[in-house]
């Protein structure tokens, strides 16, 4: 549906249903016995049998999250949380039903699979079709660990506190008033079993290292405010062992596979101070050139969510909406979603990715396929029930549940654009316009629940005249319509300017649930685009 | 899970206590059963059942402050998780803004716990959902919904004295009605705490009724409109002023409450006079918990009175420092209304648009809370006291505060839910002049 904002107090994090229990940071390296696991998992599987399921997929999950919060020279708050139990999905009298419970007893998850029997059976009254599910073989017993360097959750609590600390400084020093910055660090333990003979143990790290800067005008009373470049990664601590070969110089320093925290912080204290004078901008038409660590959110709101078959197909109609790439659309072979230029991907298994899994949760092997060809839709994101209405004899392995109490259904797979196949850097692309806005980091997002109308704020915006940056604007917002939008890209830079952005928390669903994806993209020049002022008075 | 009693909830956290050897001590129990029924294409799709507790310890030795969790509940477990608490704290730095914990504290009767919620079944979950999928059959519309019930309890003590307990019952429930052709949607959301005032039926008819009202929307031109906003419409754009009288965001001069030289814009007008928004845990339309996480008492709190900031939500620490009382942010909100019906409304709007819901709400300008989103699922062209015809959606830039500085007429108050925090209010509809819609959307 869209993106959860963060709050800027984290403290209420300990309270956000799905991050857990704290517990002691020794427990985070423990881990379950996978040969405990499959015995607990083959009691539901049978239980469920024996209560009438003609399918049954068990998930044992444990979930871990640390996160450091800090503001100023002050330590806010250091949680660390752990979710553990069992969720088992079954499909009873041709209808689903899911039971969970985090009580761990043989007994407790015989009762817990019985209930999702009968909530099937109780449903399927009100079923109109019975679930179809697209053939999987059983892979037997199998895992996937994330290729992580240096497991966070290893990383002494000093550490964190005094990079988060040095980052603060830095900012102060730097002539921010406010600084609040935050470590964010996930391992998903997660166990799947299926009546389908698979028994798939996987584990899974992220990372988001991330910041927020606020600079007041005494004078005036206005505040101006800027965030991390940071993307969250599907990465171990290691992410944050900067390397000069993952910088991109510029106006602004930009971050490839490494984030240099510090350096950021120091640039968005100088950079924040400047949006307080800056030229608040003339509404109207520009070019715009869009960065990596903004574009990936466009891409997730514009591309990612209308490409879920789920969405296409109604079953988010209440909350999250519907999607404007209907079938007919996908059927026509030459629906126009955007210029030649457009080549997007789905990818469930890029290296550092938020998505990249080995198998998804209902025990699909995980992998890429087109989405976008050559400005063309071509496919969507299905899971194992949907596989038949878009002709697929297998699932596209897009199933996630954020957690062993949530059902798992369709979420999207890192949908990324692919970069330019000639050689081109930011500094090419800025040459050519005339009149425009280079615009990084993301900012306000919104869309409507077909994915038609968005708008899009940023973190730094340089006015662009004449093929050169002439200084910063300020209150910028864009407003387009999808199709418009990615028919107007004319221009995309190289390989070597792709980058990952991404979110920790994609929400959708009821009740709703979070998804990590990343996206990814070179810088890109979309022409011609309506801009808008936000700069409003009150009192 | 069972609900725990309050004997039982405090004979617990009297054992966890006497484990403890820390300076200070505060444990929170809680628990929940909750299920639900999802439902598309005139279907069910998913539907569960989830139960929960857990047991939070929180230790301190001064200002070194350590959390930990569990949710088993035998002996050994219960040691181990305040042993798991006291190593943490000793290892964590000091909090300079680390607050001793409460002492004992008086609370007012609670009415958030009905019992014929907490004895819902999944027959009849399938029969209210049945309902729903029957009326919209009926209407030949294409339905997808929602419907969610919980039952919950939560108790917490700690070694200055303190105790608190309460059990509450929650009903969720929303539809969505589209026209087979997919050129028309409606919308209807509920919230209770006794599921008996549910009625699906009903809430299903006025989806449908919007959604075959709204097919085939003319597009008008984007602008100033003077706008009708139904409860649930008005709802997603307040939460934003409710969620934003944090003291010290507007005393450290990060919020729309804030004015240069680090003054506040407590005590002075900030929207019409007649915007009168309160919180009060005893009222008997929209009951609350009579205490908050942390022990604190929830009392009812003017927010806004003749227009005038008159209250700001204080964490303990900042209330500590700025030496005034801790008032707690509300669990829910309540603003003051007329007596009129929309119709009522709708006939006294000489040109105007209805809007049903908003959509996908976000903060572009945290200094003027200036707010971007949609419109969605029914939007109404009115001229002279009617309904003309349905129109295309809008993409709206607008702050609340300028919104209720434009305040033409408040209807009679409604509980509603927002869709974006699930948060529950009584608010009223409104009629409100110069609203600002930015552009048009193709999307039903």
């Amino acid at each position: 549906m869209y993106l959860a904002g963060m709050g800027s107090t984290a403290a209420m994090l300990v309270g956000i249903p799905g991050m857990g229990h704290a517990i002691a940071p020794e427990r985070a390296l423990e881990t379950v016995d996978v040969a405990l696991k499959k015995q607990l998992a083959d009691v539901a599987l049978n239980a469920a049998r024996s209560q009438g399921a003609t399918y049954t997929d068990v998930r044992i999950g444990r979930y871990l999250n640390q996160f450091v919060v800090t503001r100023e020279d002050k330590v806010q708050n250091i949680v660390n949380t752990e979710s553990y139990g069992l969720g088992v999905r079954v499909i009873a009298n041709g209808g689903w039903g899911f039971a969970a419970t985090d009580k761990m007893q043989k007994d407790d998850i015989a009762k817990a699979a019985a209930l999702a029997v009968s909530i099937a059976k109780e449903n399927s009254r009100l079923l109109t079709e019975r679930v179809q599910l697209a053939p999987q073989k059983g892979y037997g017993e199998v895992s996937w660990k994330a290729p992580i360097e240096k497991n966070a959750f290893e990383v002494p609590i000093k550490e964190k506190v005094d990079l988060l600390l040095g980052v603060n400084d830095a900012a102060l020093k730097g002539g921010a008033n406010y600084i609040n910055s935050f470590l964010f660090m996930v391992n998903e333990q997660k166990y799947f079993a299926s009546s389908d003979g698979s028994y798939i143990d996987q584990d899974i790290h992220r990372i988001w290292p991330t910041f927020f800067i606020t600079k007041i005008d005494a004078a005036t009373g206005k505040f101006e405010t800027r965030n991390a470049l940071s993307a969250p990664m599907g990465m171990g601590y290691e992410y944050l062992n900067p390397r000069p070969q993952d910088k991109i110089k510029g106006i602004t320093t930009l971050y490839k596979g490494r984030y240099d925290m510090l350096e950021d912080a120091k640039d968005a204290a100088r950079q924040a101070t400047e949006k307080i004078t800056a030229k608040s901008v003339e509404p109207g038409k520009y070019d715009l050139i869009l960065d990596p660590s903004h574009l990936w959110l466009t891409i997730h709101e514009s591309t990612g969510h209308p490409t879920e078959l789920d969405r296409v197909l109604g079953y988010e109609a209440n909350f999250a909406g519907t999607s404007f790439l209907t079938l007919d659309k996908w059927q026509s072979k030459k629906f126009n979603y955007g210029s030649k230029l457009v080549n997007i991907m789905a990818d469930k298994t890029q290296v550092g990715s938020l998505g990249a899994v080995g198998y998804d949760d209902e025990g699909v092997q995980c992998g890429k396929w087109d989405v976008i060809k050559d400005g063309i839709l071509v496919n969507y994101q299905a899971i194992r029930d949907q596989a038949h209405i878009v002709n697929l004899n297998a699932s596209q392995g897009c199933c996630y549940a954020d957690n062993w109490s949530s059902v798992q259904f369709q979420r999207m797979a890192n949908i990324s654009l692919q970069p330019g196949k000639e050689k081109k850097s930011i500094d090419d692309m800025i040459k050519g316009v005339k009149k425009g806005i280079y615009i990084i980091g993301d900012g306000s997002f919104s869309i409507d629940q077909q994915r038609y109308n968005f708008q899009f704020g940023g973190q730094l915006f340089y006015e662009i005249k004449d093929g050169k940056i002439v200084g910063m604007l300020k209150d910028v917002a864009y407003q387009s319509n999808t199709q418009e939008f990615w028919n107007s890209c004319v221009e995309i830079a190289d390989e070597s300017d792709y980058r990952l952005g991404g979110s920790f928390f994609d929400g959708k669903g009821q009740p709703p649930q979070s998804s990590a994806v990343s996206h990814g993209s070179a810088t890109t020049r979309f022409n011609g685009v309506n801009v808008i002022n936000t700069a409003r008075k009150i009192g | 899970m069972p609900i725990l009693t309050k004997d039982e909830s405090n004979a617990l956290l009297k054992k966890v206590l006497s484990y403890s050897k820390a300076d200070e001590c505060e444990v929170n129990l809680n628990g929940t059963d909750s299920s639900n029924v999802r439902y598309a294409r005139n279907a069910v799709s998913t539907s569960g059942s989830i139960s929960q507790t857990s047991l939070v310890v929180s230790s301190a030795f001064g200002k070194k402050v350590g959390v930990a969790t569990i949710n088993e509940f035998d002996d050994a477990s219960l040691q181990k998780v305040v042993l798991r608490a006291e190593e943490l704290a000793r290892l964590a730095p000091e909090n300079p803004e680390f607050v001793s914990f409460l002492g004992p504290q008086t609370y007012g009767p609670s009415a958030t716990f009905v019992d014929a919620t907490a004895k819902a079944t999944p027959a009849i979950r399938a029969d209210l959902v049945g309902q729903s999928l029957a009326t919209a059959k009926a209407s030949k519309m294409v339905a997808a919904g929602y419907f969610e019930d919980i039952t919950g309890f939560a108790a917490m003590m700690n070694t200055k004295g303190l105790f608190a307990y309460n059990t509450s019952t929650n009903v969720n429930f929303s539809i969505t009605a589209r026209t087979e052709d997919e050129k028309g949607s409606g919308y209807a959301t509920r919230g209770y705490n006794d599921i008996t005032k549910l009625d699906t039926k009903k809430a299903t008819q006025i989806a449908c009724d919007k959604g075959l009202r709204s097919a085939t929307a003319k597009a008008i031109e984007p602008g100033k409109y003077t706008v009708i906003l139904e409860p649930a419409a008005a709802a997603v754009l307040l939460e934003n002023i409710f969620f934003g009288l944090d003291a010290r965001q507007a005393d450290e001069g990060r919020s729309f409450l804030s004015q240069p030289g680090g003054k506040t814009r407590m005590g002075e007008k900030l929207v019409d006079e007649r915007v009168n928004i309160y919180s009060d845990p005893q009222n008997p339309d929209l009951p609350t918990s009579p205490w908050t996480g942390d022990g604190r008492a929830q009392e009812k709190v003017s927010w806004i009175e003749k227009g005038v900031v008159k209250n700001l939500t204080f964490s303990r620490y900042w209330a500590e420092k700025k030496g005034v009382k801790a008032i707690p942010g509300p669990d829910g909100v309540i603003m003051d209304g007329g007596t009129k019906s929309i119709e009522e409304l709708i006939k006294g709007t000489k040109k105007g648009i209805l809007v049903t819901r908003l959509w996908y709400i976000r903060p572009v300008d945290p200094q003027t809370l200036l707010l971007t989103g949609l419109t969605r699922d029914g939007t109404f062209y009115i001229e002279n006291g009617e309904i003309k015809f349905p129109v295309k959606n809008f993409r709206f830039n607008e702050s609340p505060v300028i919104m209720l500085n434009n305040l033409e007429e408040l209807g009679k108050v409604e509980r509603t839910v927002s869709v974006e925090s699930n948060t529950n209010y009584l608010i009223p509809p409104m009629k409100i002049r110069d609203f600002t819609f930015s552009s048009l959307s193709d999307a039903v």
